[in-house]
Order: C-alpha cells, then sequence, then structure tokens
C-alpha cells in the first residue's frame, strides 16, 4: 500500500544569480517500508525530506505536481492544516539532538507538550505516556530522565529522546534527516535497532536520510541515490553494492575499507552528464 | 627514532568532588615517520591526549617527549610548535570568519619567524592542492574539503614534524574524505611527516596508520598493528565489539 507519493518535486531558492534548484523533479512512492536516500551534501536530499513536510522557509519555493499522503494533497491544505498533519500524521527528527530540544526545559515537559498539543487529555496520562515511550526507546530510568534537561544526557539518549518525542502521537511516516551522524558507531546501532524495531511494530513508512552508504545499504529495504537534486539510481538496499550508475560506485569506491588495504583511495571524478540526466523514478 | 613518546599519562578535569579522570595511563610510543591511529567512542579521551601533547588540556601527570623534549605544564616553547602542529576535526570552527585564506597563512608564518611571506603562502596553497586563485577568498567561500585543506596548510607552515590529527575527515563526504586522505597520503611522503591520528572510525584508521591503540573511558585497552586489525586478530574485547559495529556486511 502507498503512504506517500511525490510526483515531481522541485524546491527552487531565487537568489541574485538567478535561480537555484535543490531538487529537480523527483518522483518517488513510500509504503511501508524503509527508504533510503543517500547523497553527499549539496545533493538535495534533506530538502527532499522538509519539502515532503512543507518546511521550506521564505523564498524557498515548493513545487510538485502532488504530495499525496494517503491520496490527500498535502500541497493543496492550509498552513492550519498543515500543522495537524506535522507530528500527527508524519514526524521529522534532526540531525542533532543538541539543536532540536529546548535547552531550557526538561525533558519531561517537552515530551507531554508534544503529547498535551494533540490530545485531550490530562497531565497524568501524558505523563504515563511519556514514560512508556522512554521506555520504548530502550531508556532505563524513564523517571530521572523526565526530570533532566536536555544537557544532563548524553548524545545517544539526546536522540533517543527526540525519537521517543517524534512517535508519541503515533505518526504513519516517519522522516529521518541523518538521525545518527552525530553519535558514535556503537550508539549509532542501538539508535537504529530501536528505530528499526518500532517501524517494524507499528508498521509505518520510514523515510532514512543520510550520507552512510553502507549504514543505509544494511538498514533500509529501498535506496535512492541523489546527485546534484536529482535521483540517478534506484536499487535495492541489499544490492547497492551491484549498482550500476558511476557516482553510486564513485562514492562505494572513495570508502576506506579495512579488507583491500591500499596506498590511494579512489577520488570521485564527476561527470557533467549525470546532473543533466533526468531524473530517475523511485516509484515502489 | 622515536618521534614521540608517552607514559603513564594521566589527564583530568577539575578537581575534588567534581575531578573527571578523562585519561588514565596512557603510554605508547610513536617512531619517526609512523602514522599511528587513537580510536574509540566518544568521551574515551582520544582527543583528550592531543590536547594534552598541544597544552590545551588543564591538567595532566606522566610524561610527553617530543623528539627527546621532555614537556611540562601547559606551556609549550617555540620549537614545539616548530616540531609539532594540529589539525581539527571542523573545519567550519577551526578558521577565522573573517580572515581570507591569506590573512590565515601569513599570520601563522610571521609567527613562526619565517620571511619571503608571499611565495610560501603560494607554495603551502600548492602542497594542499588550492591553488593560487584561493589566496583571498573567506571560509565561507569555500566547501568544507577545501577549508581542510586550509586548515592542513596552516598546520605545515611552520613545517613541522609531526601533525595530530583530531579526526580530520569526520565532517566531509566519502568522496571529498577519500581527497584528503589521498592528500594526507601525499604529504607524509613529500615531507617526511609523522602522524597521530584520531579518528572512530575503524576503516580510516586503517587504511591511514601503521598502528593503532584503542581507548576505553580513558585508558588504551589494546595496542596492535593495523594488518591484525585487518586479519581480525584483536584480541581485546571491546576491540572485538567496535571492530563488528563497523565491518561492512
Amino acid at each position: 500500500m502507498t503512504l506517500l507519493d511525490v510526483e515531481n518535486l522541485w524546491v527552487k531558492f531565487p537568489t541574485r544569480q538567478g535561480v537555484f534548484d535543490a531538487v529537480r523533479g523527483v518522483s518517488f512512492t513510500l509504503g511501508k517500508e524503509r527508504l533510503g536516500i543517500v547523497g553527499e551534501s549539496g545533493s538535495g536530499k534533506s530538502m527532499t525530506g522538509r519539502a515532503i513536510l512543507r518546511l521550506i522557509r521564505k523564498p524557498g519555493i515548493v513545487e510538485a505536481d502532488r504530495i499525496a499522503l494517503e491520496g490527500r494533497n498535502l500541497l493543496d491544505l492550509s498552513e492550519r492544516e498543515m500543522r495537524a498533519v506535522r507530528g500527527q500524521q508524519i514526524s521529522m527528527i534532526m540531525q542533532d539532538p543538541k539543536f532540536s530540544l529546548n535547552p531550557v526545559m526538561r525533558v519531561g515537559d517537552q515530551l507531554m507538550e508534544a503529547y498535551l498539543l494533540h490530545n485531550n487529555t490530562s497531565k497524568a496520562q501524558a505523563r504515563a505516556k511519556s514514560i512508556d515511550m522512554l521506555n520504548a526507546v530502550s531508556i532505563r530510568d524513564a523517571e530521572r530522565v523526565m526530570r533532566a534537561y536536555p544537557h544532563e544526557v548524553s548524545g545517544g539518549m539526546g536522540q533517543r529522546i527526540m525519537i521517543a518525542m517524534m512517535l508519541i502521537p503515533d505518526p504513519k511516516i516517519l522522516i529521518a534527516d541523518e538521525p545518527t551522524s552525530a553519535l558514535d558507531v556503537s550508539v549509532q546501532r542501538q539508535v537504529l535497532d530501536i528505530m528499526d524495531g518500532l517501524v517494524k511494530e507499528r508498521g509505518m513508512g520510514l523515510i532514512f536520510i543520510s550520507h552512510d552508504l553502507n549504514l543505509v545499504s544494511e538498514f533500509c529495504d529501498r535506496v535512492l541515490i541523489m546527485y546534484a537534486g536529482r535521483i540517478v539510481e534506484v536499487c535495492d538496499a541489499g544490492k547497492l553494492h551491484e549498482a550500476q550508475h558511476p557516482y553510486t560506485r564513485g562514492l562505494l569506491n572513495s570508502l576506506p575499507r579495512l579488507d583491500q588495504p591500499r596506498k590511494y583511495l579512489d577520488v570521485l571524478a564527476r561527470d557533467e552528464s549525470w546532473a543533466d540526466a533526468p531524473s530517475v523514478g523511485g516509484q515502489a | 627514532m622515536t618521534a614521540l613518546q608517552i607514559d603513564t599519562l594521566d589527564v583530568w578535569f577539575g578537581d575534588g568532588y567534581d575531578r573527571v579522570d578523562a585519561v588514565k595511563g596512557a603510554s605508547f610510543a610513536v617512531a619517526e615517520g609512523e602514522s599511528f591511529g587513537l580510536v574509540g567512542e566518544s568521551g574515551s579521551g582520544k582527543s583528550t591526549i592531543l590536547r594534552a601533547i598541544t597544552g590545551l588540556a588543564p591538567a595532566w601527570s606522566g610524561s610527553i617527549i617530543v623528539e627527546g623534549m621532555a614537556l611540562t605544564g601547559r606551556k609549550r616553547n617555540r620549537a614545539f610548535y616548530k616540531t609539532v602542529q594540529m589539525v581539527f576535526q571542523d573545519p567550519y570552527a577551526s578558521l577565522h570568519p573573517r580572515h581570507t585564506v591569506d590573512q590565515v597563512l601569513s599570520e601563522t608564518l610571521t609567527l613562526h619567524g619565517l620571511t619571503d611571506i608571499d611565495t610560501r603562502v603560494m607554495k603551502l596553497l600548492d602542497d594542499v592542492g588550492l591553488g593560487g586563485k584561493f589566496r583571498f577568498r573567506y571560509p565561507h567561500q569555500l566547501s568544507g574539503g577545501q577549508r581542510q585543506r586550509v586548515a592542513i596548510a596552516r598546520a605545515l607552515a611552520g613545517e613541522p614534524d609531526i601533525l595530530l590529527l583530531d579526526e580530520p575527515t569526520s565532517a566531509l563526504d566519502v568522496s571529498v574524505q577519500a581527497e584528503i586522505l589521498n592528500l594526507l597520503t601525499d604529504l607524509r611522503d613529500e615531507h617526511g611527516l609523522t602522524y597521530l591520528m584520531v579518528s572512530h572510525d575503524l576503516a580510516v584508521i586503517g587504511h591511514m596508520c601503521d598502528r593503532l591503540a584503542v581507548m576505553k573511558e580513558g585508558e588504551i585497552v589494546e595496542v596492535m598493528t593495523a594488518d591484525t586489525l585487518r586479519q581480525n586478530n584483536a584480541q581485546h574485547p571491546y576491540s572485538r565489539e567496535l571492530l563488528n559495529a563497523s565491518i561492512v556486511a
């Protein structure tokens, strides 16, 4: 079943030197799956994620034939209706918990605020729900964390708190924008395992934006590879290492590998034509 | 000859009740021309060792000997900065936003007491593969990789023997990371440099270094060669755990 259907998405920024197209005609669908979007910085992967939630700030312009959430076109909604979609239907986890949590508010109050805003319930119930969610993301001493301020928790725990916060309203789609790149390798695993479990359990759709090819190939079902605002290749995550496009191959070859020591790493030789080739459709 | 010898190094922050022991009894030696890696998760004290060497850590005990000179306290003399230089993790934060590349490099050269600055600036830019057209740019006009090249050029200005590299590529894309690592490989050959490199990425350390130390909670748990790492022969359970977490499926 298709949860999200994006057709011909453009994100434009007018500048003094003319209009800059950050995303250029991207189309893809998302079912109850884990969809990875990879690319270098500036490839438009984060912009794609933000555009879905209409979080591109002015003067940026989002244009698309359709961004349909279960058949409802998000582009037709008013800003007020859109606020009901954000968080409730589609949630987003940002890269760095340090900048995404309110530094002067206790973690518990922030979690409860998210819940109370969308539900007409008592504080006690919001509190119980928040503690449940903290437990769900494997935070052991939830009571203590509820009383803590964001600077009193570690990066990995902060990111798990963010995930808990995003999951409280029980969204259908989770957009994770580099959720683990601020974290250590070992903590990264834990956070991914938690996300993986929750996505499977609740049957959510996940859009996982990352620059880490290995991580995506392991963690996702399907991968879109973006270059200069376009999708250059779509492949099954398990078969990422058999990818055909020279850009994907170049990215894979530029990674140092423990099993193949060599003096120099391959450097990505960019080809003008990659940017001009039409976008590949990412429909399932 | 040993370029860098560290014995029972302790580094701590704060005192009394608030005291945090960031590095506990670390000992290792780096031979001249060798590349030595420090790996571990954040908070394991790997960057703190580099900061202690350069005098940026508040309090330490033990011994640090750089090319035969024993270091004391936080003060470092001129000879030290001629021998040891550091490249920091975040190229976005380590360059002055209102200084051009030219200002950054010529100031450093002047501080090292060098003359003939004009030609030296050009030489440095050529060395790191930037060329003259980047000379009068500001940091915001450069990409992350180009900024890291400027930071490397700045470190090379005093013609040091030892470079301390604190996660030099962790803020960069994989394609740019490959370029910077190749540059570091070239520079090591050209200038006969010794590297002490910190990273959380075992693959990067395995690629660049001859030997490495695995750190956990301030202690060095294992020192091994890169070959041992590649053959998956790490002994300590924590090194194995780290290795498993970073191996490509």
